[in-house]
């Protein structure tokens, strides 16, 4: 299992799937201590019309063009949202509600009414990706991750997610400070003069980078759950922001690799024929973590009720 | 009269934070309209007025946490984006959520955040700066506990020890001793006292007329307008409190306070 055919098969897509939960993962504390979680949730649902409007310009299916169109449409939706927010006076989370379930409704219709049905392209890849068929045909071993040659064959996911996930981590290391402050105290990080609503903002267009490139290579199902489920179970098992973004970076891992020895192995083990799609067993592994976490996490009480 | 106006303006320059003609609008109504407000430095002003006079939003203008409308706001007769290395800000407690997974220590430290910027490292100044701000609010006991699992009062006094971490001129509270023990109100009151005895400024948004004769040395009345300002001995009285609160204060209330 752990020989020539695991580099070949089974490395990309757990290190890709690695790389989309933390780069998803990081983003989703910040985002579930704004109480607006649900915007990872948002941002993978309106992708869904900017991959096929992309699809309608170019009329190719590529993966530039596709993450292009779903990151303007990403940003639409968030410029949306703000836009409801405040000229409605109402609560983010029911802006975010109708606007993803619209937008996400047009991407449906769009998707139908055009001609892309001779194209890989529908509803249910872009629910659960395509995790298993992101393999390495030139990886005849381990030691093909030091030959130059092998490693242009990788999946042009696997570099992609890496990058994204490196961007997301030096960005949260940058901005750490103003984004922590200003989550915790909106008008004491205004009186300092940080710059609050870029901030903000800053936060969601990486979330919405991070959605958009891991929606491309593992669909949206992980993405909606690693934005939640891990940085959930974290903050139940500490009090301490640090030590929550750690323990969300491992319950993300342990998600993807988990998820995706148990899709592949599962049901052989249980005496069935087939695998089971690795996107939905990462993110309901991710589910029982969080639901282990919520009745045995050190750290469940609220304020007040201690 | 020419002398008078001399002296005007020399305390215009000296000022801490000077308002003008101030207005802001939640919705369709004015919070705060119009309201002009020269703060005295060296002083403890208080802000009096009914709930919903608009008293927390004019510090809240003044700092640009909330957009005003209209109006001017000047801090030691500059800009106040200039000035904001020297002004504390202590918001109200309820304005934050406590279930934030953070440490007291580490919610004193986010005071220095002007002097650590980005990525600078927290050396052991800051972290003698944030304990001797926590000693002097009586918390030092307490820097590694999570902000959950504190008192109310105790909430107070970390918020205020934030403040202190600053090393401000101009220290603005909003409602510091709101819901309040009696030993946090002694606490926070003497501290206050220690700042203004050092030649700091603070102006507090407050809620319990009958402290404020012996907490603060000046007062400003507000009800969405200004009523009066000056000196807590000449301005304080049975008239102005009856304008700011209407029919609001019964008239055996008004005669024990004024």
């Amino acid at each position: 299992m752990m020989g020539a055919e695991f580099v070949a098969l089974s490395l990309p897509p757990i290190l890709i799937g690695i790389f989309a939960a933390v780069a998803c993962a990081l983003p989703g504390n910040f985002l579930l201590l704004r109480k607006q979680a649900l915007i990872g949730d948002a941002i993978s649902h309106v992708v869904l019309p900017g991959i096929v409007g992309a699809f309608l310009v170019t009329g190719v299916v590529a993966a530039w063009p596709m993450m292009i169109g779903a990151g303007v449409a990403a940003l639409i939706a968030v410029g949306m949202i703000e836009a409801i927010r405040h000229l409605g006076g109402i609560e983010p989370g029911a802006a975010m509600g109708v606007v993803f379930t619209t937008l996400f409704a047009a991407g449906v219709l769009l998707l139908e009414q055009s001609d892309t049905s001779t194209v890989h392209l529908d509803v249910e890849h872009a629910l659960y990706g395509n995790l298993e068929s992101l393999i390495w045909l030139d990886g005849m071993g381990w030691h093909s991750l030091l030959d130059a040659g092998a490693l242009r064959g990788l999946p042009p996911e696997l570099p992609r997610m890496a990058l994204t996930l490196l961007l997301v981590i030096a960005l949260t290391w940058l901005f750490w400070r103003p984004l922590t402050l200003s989550t915790f105290d909106e008008g004491f990080a205004r009186s300092l003069g940080v710059p609050v609503g870029a901030v903000g903002l800053g936060l969601v267009i990486v979330a919405a980078i991070a959605a958009v490139a891991a929606f491309d290579a593992v669909g949206s199902i992980i993405v909606i759950a690693m934005f939640i489920c891990p940085p959930a179970a974290a903050r139940l098992m500490t009090n301490r922001l640090e030590v929550q973004i750690a323990w969300s970076v491992t319950f993300a891992t342990l998600s993807a690799v988990l998820g995706y020895v148990l899709a592949g192995y599962g049901p052989l083990w249980l005496g069935f024929q087939d695998a089971v799609s690795a996107a939905g067993m990462i993110a309901t592994v991710s589910g029982v973590i969080l639901a282990l976490a919520a009745v045995f996490g050190p750290c469940r009480t609220r304020a007040g009720t201690a | 009269m020419q002398v008078a106006t001399e002296q005007g303006q020399a305390r215009d320059a000296e000022s801490p934070l000077d308002i003008r003609g101030l207005t802001v609008t939640y919705g369709e109504k004015p919070a705060v309209f119009s309201v002009d407000a020269r703060f005295a430095p060296g002083v403890m002003t208080a802000i009096v007025g009914p709930n919903g006079a608009g008293k927390s939003t004019l510090l809240k203008a003044a700092l640009g946490i909330v957009r005003p409308v209209s109006g001017q706001v000047k801090a030691w007769g500059r800009p106040i984006a200039a000035g904001r290395a020297r002004i504390s800000y202590v918001p109200q407690r309820a304005s934050v959520d406590w279930d934030f997974p953070t440490r007291v220590i580490d919610v004193v430290l986010m005071g220095q955040y002007r002097q650590l910027g980005l990525l600078r490292r927290v050396r052991t100044r800051h972290m003698e700066a944030a304990f001797d701000s926590l000693r002097r609010v009586g918390m030092d006991g307490f820097a590694e506990r999570q902000i959950g699992q504190l008192s109310g009062g105790q909430q107070q006094r970390v918020f205020l020890a934030r403040a202190l971490a600053q090393g401000a001129d101009l220290y603005l509270l909003d409602e510091p001793f709101a819901g309040v023990d009696a030993a946090t109100e002694k606490a926070i009151i003497d501290v206050l006292k220690d700042l203004r005895s050092k030649g700091k400024t603070v102006v507090a948004v407050h809620h319990d007329l009958g402290t404020v004769p012996e907490y603060f040395d000046r007062v400003l009345l507000i009800n969405t307008t200004r009523i009066a300002e000056g000196p807590v001995a000449g301005t304080f009285t049975q008239d102005n409190l009856q304008k700011a609160y209407g029919g609001r204060l019964a008239t055996a209330q008004m005669s024990a306070l004024a």
